[in-house]
């Protein structure tokens, strides 16, 4: 199964009027890969993201998914039912502000149990199960299941959103800086969390993000964006210690030392 | 009632009525889905019932005959207004009676006396949208009734479950309609839900200020929402009608004094006066023997 990848992506380009949003991105995404999209803010990183997600339609290009029946799907090409039925099933997407993707204002467990009864779970008791389980595999107290997130702390939030992602068994998550606006601390645990997460099931992953050291301990794979074109790619490590083009170059000095 | 010529039948304009009768046909195919329809300004604020005068303008003919209920009740201001509303411009009757009537106009009950084929029950509706509290964008709650994603419904329950231990929603308690659209019954109490289940009774449901129109033919499938281990349940209540005894009916509790006292009565004041005309009595029903109001005639 493995010798085939999760998502193609062909010469996607998205245009804001003449201005250009991402020109001609093309890469494979292979199962329980974490590929790092990098750049500075403005580069296109979020536009590939939201096109990629199907949350925005790209103005060319093409996208396909394997489903998990093994068939690859077009995925502009899929309807929209079809399309959000993907979205909230096999896949997931961890927004920056977690207020974004939680409901603030239903209980922490009742985020964590909506795809459950989106997909049909009609049994009180065992959604309640799976979401103290949940609940625990990202550190949340189990008394904290009946509090609305709005009582939680940013970090909470962040992992709490990422629970209600994982629930249904995703094979492909997106996320749009995961750890941004968290302390370095609370960053670091949720680094940790995720990346153990990852590895445990198996998961695919885009993650968009300014943060080369987050690129660096999540991902195997990264691309850099510079005006909405993808200007390097590579693995990880060799992109971040041996970096070829002008502007990744410009981008690792970049780095604060402490 | 001379001066019934200044205004049409039933006070809308031939035009609006077609328009609204168009919309109920739609509604009446599509069993449960919202229609829009352009909603007429009313003699009366919105919230007093102006989508379900508007659907009952549309609708009656001369031969009607007219009940509205509030709460139930046919002798509250609402009902009473409304009803004196189309004598006046209709001159239809108008009776208290359930089982005579063939329009019934309500809000917020379904009356005691079981409904029969040839009958139309129209609603007054508030908010149609039964996911309205949980997804604020109309855009986004549009799409989720074509796509038919109803995970979000059973979070409400979930949220209800979790705080109180039980479906703790008793009013307005959404239900699925013949297997494809999750509506709202209007805030009528749960109690009345198991009433919409394959009632050989038209229903119609007008919401004025949200300008939609929407309908459950006769003998549909109406199943109130539930989780497979806490299922759906109607309120009970552990004391009979305090005036006509009469138990399996809905109740509203009624201050009697500023000491705690109360007492329970039958919510259908017509229900209740029927029983009582045939000599139930219940613990607190006065000795003198109330003379019902008695169908009024047409003028």
């Amino acid at each position: 199964m493995t010798d085939e990848p999760l998502l193609r992506v062909s010469a996607l380009s998205k245009f804001y009027g003449s201005r250009v949003g991402c020109d001609n991105v093309s890469f494979d995404l292979w199962p329980g890969e974490v590929l790092a999209v990098v750049g500075e803010s403005g580069s296109g990183k979020t536009t590939l993201l939201n096109c990629l997600s199907t949350r925005m339609l790209p103005s060319s290009g093409t996208a396909s998914y394997r489903m998990r029946d093994g068939q690859f799907r077009e995925l502009y090409r899929m309807s929209e039912a079809e399309r959000r039925f993907l979205m909230r099933t096999d896949w997931g997407f961890v927004h920056q502000n977690p207020a974004d993707g939680l409901r603030m204002t239903v209980s922490a467990g009742a985020n964590v149990g909506e795809r459950l009864m989106a997909v049909g779970d009609r049994h009180y008791g065992k959604i309640r199960a799976t979401a103290v389980d949940w609940l625990s595999r990202v550190e949340i107290e189990q008394d904290r299941i009946d509090d609305e997130p709005r009582a939680f702390s940013g970090g909470m939030r962040q992992r709490l959103q990422i629970a209600r992602n994982l629930v249904t068994g995703p094979r492909l998550v997106f996320m749009d800086e995961p750890t941004g606006g968290l302390d370095v601390s609370v960053q670091a645990r949720l680094l940790d969390l995720l990346r153990g997460l990852v590895t445990d099931l198996g998961l695919a992953a885009i993650v968009v993000t300014h943060d080369l050291a987050v690129a660096r301990l999540l991902s195997q794979r990264m691309m850099v964006m510079k005006d909405g074109r993808v200007v390097e790619s590579g693995l990880t490590d060799r992109v971040l210690d041996d970096p070829r083009a002008p502007y990744t170059q410009l981008l690792v000095s970049s780095i604060l030392q402490v | 009632m001379t001066d019934i010529a200044t205004y049409n039948f039933a006070y809308l304009d031939e035009q609006t009525k077609r328009m609204i009768r168009r919309a109920i046909l739609k509604g009446i195919a599509i069993p449960g889905y919202q229609v829009p329809f352009a909603s007429r300004e009313m003699p009366m604020p919105y919230g007093w019932g102006t989508g379900g005068v508007q659907v009952t303008a549309s609708i009656i003919g001369p031969d009607d005959v007219l009940k509205v209920i509030d709460q139930g009740a046919d002798d509250t201001t609402n009902a009473v207004s409304i009803r004196a509303f189309f004598k006046k411009v209709a001159n239809v009757a108008v009776t208290t009676d359930t089982a005579s009537a063939t329009i019934i106009q309500t809000r917020h009950r379904i009356p005691e006396h079981p409904l029969t084929a040839g009958q139309v029950l129209v609603y007054q509706v508030p908010i149609p949208e039964p996911l309205r509290f949980l997804e604020p964008r109309e855009t986004e709650t549009r799409k989720m009734h074509a796509l038919e994603e109803y995970g979000l419904m059973h979070v409400k329950l979930y949220e209800d479950i979790a705080k109180h231990g039980r479906i703790a929603t008793t009013y307005a308690y959404p239900v699925k309609v013949e297997g494809r659209y999750v509506m709202d019954p209007s805030p009528t109490p749960k109690f009345d839900n198991p009433k919409m289940h394959r009632s050989p009774a038209l229903q119609l449901f007008g919401a004025g200020r949200e300008k939609r129109i929407y309908a459950v033919p006769p003998f549909t499938d109406v199943v109130s929402l539930d989780f497979e281990d806490h299922p759906f349940e109607v309120q009970t209540f552990d004391q009979p009608c305090a005036l006509c005894a009469a138990e399996n009916v809905y109740l509203d509790e009624v201050i009697l004094d500023d000491h705690g006292g109360h007492m329970f009565v039958c919510s259908d004041t017509d229900h209740c006066e029927k029983r009582r005309e045939e000599g139930h009595r219940g613990h607190l029903a006065p000795e003198i023997h109330l003379a019902s109001e008695k169908m009024e005639p047409a003028q």
